[in-house]
């Protein structure tokens, strides 16, 4: 079954490609047509990265997995598209429909973008505590320009990171969280990015930028929805700038519509003392890639990488991390958790690095995931670079079926096999989402997991 | 009258392998009946047969319980119909608690017997008043199911289920290994204080010890997949004074 299917794919590709342009052609086109009207173009700098970036997208092209990097994610179904870039949507989306995350008493500083660009009229920033600064990226261009020099693309390398670049020449608003020392936000950030597709495949490319001074503290949540159908892409990078001592906790929801690409990258360096935490849940999308970067970059750094995804149908679910150990007495833990079923696929990729001087270096890396049917597949790829010798470092990917004698076991305690399979695999998702720090998003996850479950479990009675 | 449960001519393969070559045992209400047997002779494949499990092909026989085919039953329908086994070795389900997993257990096998299912008060009351007996804390309850109970802990668990879940037959497959002697005291009075005359019960076990605790009606013992002899419980003291030997030997 799945082969004739992937073979139908094959074909209707070969007949657009012969008469279309081929996707990198289009974004070229896309940069071609829009230079003169994204933000920030009248300034020199910025004019010169976004050129740079285009010219290193335009060298590499898309992402393909002859790269190491991308070795089980293949973009050819996007390849086949004939995106547009996103106009911004000015209406179409009422306040109150909007599917917050967080319950009305929990909610913080709240921020929408549709199709990538910020709607204020939909947004809700709140007070923000002196010593931080909450903007759009077109804003922060337009106002304080010279913040961001020198901050923009800092952390990543656009030569080697084809989506970052191709980010980087379009990027056309995002965010722009400033913390300054010892600024403490005791509510989150709520960043909501709703996808509104239109008849055609739009692409947008949101950037984000943190920068979390010295004792800083703050919580991030963002979430990525569609509505409607139709495909599209979302382009996401971010940087994460922690600095001594300051901790960032961000949460991210992708929960893009049924034919979606979503593609994302952060890079995050974390200075002496700092702690970063990031929880991915993935719930939809057809293809979504979540990239972690993160560079501990200062004694006492610290990170905690964890994600939890449930994959249907021919759902692709790629989470790939890369923890730089650069100075000594540096900590990370990784813990990622998947179930997987119909056709869906995932990706676990975890390269740990520990640089020469990083000694004292604790490092630990672990993917587990459920298969739940046949066609379901995982591929992981652990990789540790070890240069320093006292260190601690350990990496575990299983992958295996539901626990079958547990499933008699409380079978044969009257409870009906359909309920038995869906606790134990709430469980074992459990393992990761109940763990999360922050309560009213440990709830929403909770609550999001839970409806997943129950939809399978509906699917499957009918 | 039938009995209870009428188990007639079973013959059970695992892999292609027979394992019970032809059973017959007729087990009524009231009654306490021992299974006992050397090694490898087929105790356990009966226990899992009769709840049910996956990998157990009955390639000849039936087995009626309560007037109705055991065997067509899926293993959740048999417990709603009041069978209860009681694991020689318990699962862990990391991630479930306890509680959870027996109130879930419970409301499904209320739901099944046309009962009105309970909520979380009605269930810690009735909860408490069995664990009490069996030296259960809450502390374990808030565990995940068996994970990290010792021996003796997981073997008391599987008897407040039976007693939360109140069966009408109980299977006990060797209930006694791994416990020390308090733990079987403590074990066998929660055992005892489930029989009644509407109850059956099947205890299987290696050793006597357990007998001189939960006194049976009938011994059985079970040899290379056959009923080798039937007894009263003096049978249990003479297999305790002799060993298995010539049950071994009559291969």
């Amino acid at each position: 079954m799945p082969n004739s299917s992937r073979r139908r794919e094959g074909a209707g590709a070969e007949i657009e490609m012969t008469s279309e342009p081929n996707i990198s052609e289009r974004f070229v086109a896309h940069y071609e047509a829009q230079k003169r009207t994204l933000p920030g173009a009248g300034i020199g700098w910025l004019g010169a990265l976004r050129g740079a970036a285009l010219e290193g997208f335009a060298a590499k092209g898309l992402p393909t997995p002859k790269s190491e990097e991308w070795k089980y994610t293949s973009l050819a179904p996007l390849a086949r598209l004939a995106l547009v870039p996103a106009a911004a949507v000015k209406n179409g989306l009422s306040a109150a429909s909007l599917p917050w995350l967080l319950p009305a008493k929990a909610h913080g500083h709240r921020l929408v973008f549709v199709n990538g660009r910020l709607r204020p009229d939909l947004s809700a920033p709140g007070r923000l505590p002196e010593g931080v600064a909450l903007t759009s990226l077109a804003s922060a261009l337009a106002e304080e320009p010279e913040l961001l020099a020198g901050r923009l693309c800092s952390l990543g390398a656009l030569a080697e990171q084809p989506m970052l670049a191709l980010n980087t020449a379009l990027m056309a608003d995002g965010f722009v969280l400033r913390l300054a020392r010892e600024a403490v936000l005791e509510r989150p950030v709520e960043l909501l990015f709703v996808a509104l597709p239109g008849a055609e495949p739009v692409a947008y490319h949101p950037r984000g930028l943190i920068i979390a001074e010295a004792g800083s503290r703050a919580t991030i949540v963002e979430q990525h929805v569609g509505r409607g159908q139709g495909p599209y892409l979302a382009n996401m990078a971010s940087e994460i700038l922690i600095e001594e001592g300051a901790a960032l906790r961000h949460y991210k929801l992708m929960a893009e519509g049924d034919q979606a690409f979503h593609i994302a990258m952060a890079h995050v360096r974390v200075a002496a003392r700092g702690r970063y935490e990031s929880f991915v849940l993935a719930d939809g999308g057809r293809l979504a890639r979540n990239e972690i970067r993160v560079r501990l970059d200062g004694p006492g750094a610290a990170c905690a990488l964890d994600g939890a995804y449930m994959g249907r149908a021919r759902q692709h679910i790629d989470n790939t991390t890369f923890m730089d150990h650069a100075k000594p007495q540096t900590t990370s833990t990784e813990l990622y958790k998947g179930v997987l079923d119909g056709y869906a696929r995932g990706v676990f990729q975890g390269r740990i690095l520990v640089r020469p001087d990083a000694q004292k270096t604790d490092g630990r890396q672990t993917s587990r995931t459920l298969l739940l049917s046949e066609g379901a597949e995982i591929d992981t790829k652990p990789q540790l670079e070890i240069y320093a010798d006292d260190v601690k470092c350990s990496h575990g990917a299983v992958a295996g079926e539901l626990d079958e004698d547990a499933l008699f076991y409380m079978r044969s305690r009257g409870i009906p096999e359909e309920m038995g399979r869906h606790m134990l695999i709430a469980a074992f998702l459990g393992e990761v989402v109940d763990q999360i720090a922050s309560e009213p998003v440990r709830e929403a996850f909770q609550g999001i997991v839970a409806a997943a479950l129950a939809r399978k479990a509906g699917g499957a009675r009918e | 009258m039938e009995a209870m449960l009428e188990i007639r001519n079973l013959r059970v393969s695992v892999d292609g392998k027979p394992i019970l070559k032809g059973i017959d045992l007729d087990v009524s209400a009231g009654e306490l009946h021992a299974i006992m047997g050397p090694n490898g002779s087929g105790k356990s494949t009966l226990a899992y047969v009769l709840a049910g499990r996956e990998g157990y092909e009955v390639t000849e026989g039936t087995v009626r319980y309560k007037g109705r085919d055991l065997l067509a039953m899926p293993t959740e329908e048999r417990a709603g119909e009041g069978l209860f086994l009681a694991f020689q070795y318990p699962v862990e389900i990391p991630g479930v608690s306890s509680t959870n997993f027996l109130k879930t257990a419970l409301n499904a096998v209320r739901k099944y017997r046309g009962e009105s299912e309970l909520d979380a008060m009605q269930f810690l009351k009735l909860v408490r008043q069995k664990t009490k007996a069996l030296g259960i804390t809450d502390e374990m309850l808030k565990r995940a199911v068996n994970v990290g109970f010792s021996g003796g802990e997981k073997k008391r668990n599987e008897v407040l289920q039976m007693a939360v879940l109140e069966p009408t037959l109980a299977v006990l497959d060797e209930t006694d290994s791994g416990l020390d002697i308090d733990a079987l005291r403590i074990v066998a009075d929660g055992v005892n204080a489930l029989r009644s005359p509407a109850r059956a019960m099947l205890v299987i076990t290696h050793y006597q010890r357990l007998l001189s605790h939960i006194v049976p009606d009938r011994v059985h013992v079970l040899a290379h997949g056959r009923i080798a002899r039937s007894g009263g419980k003096e049978l249990a003291l003479e297999l305790e004074a002799k060993g298995y030997a010539e049950f071994v030997e009559a291969a």
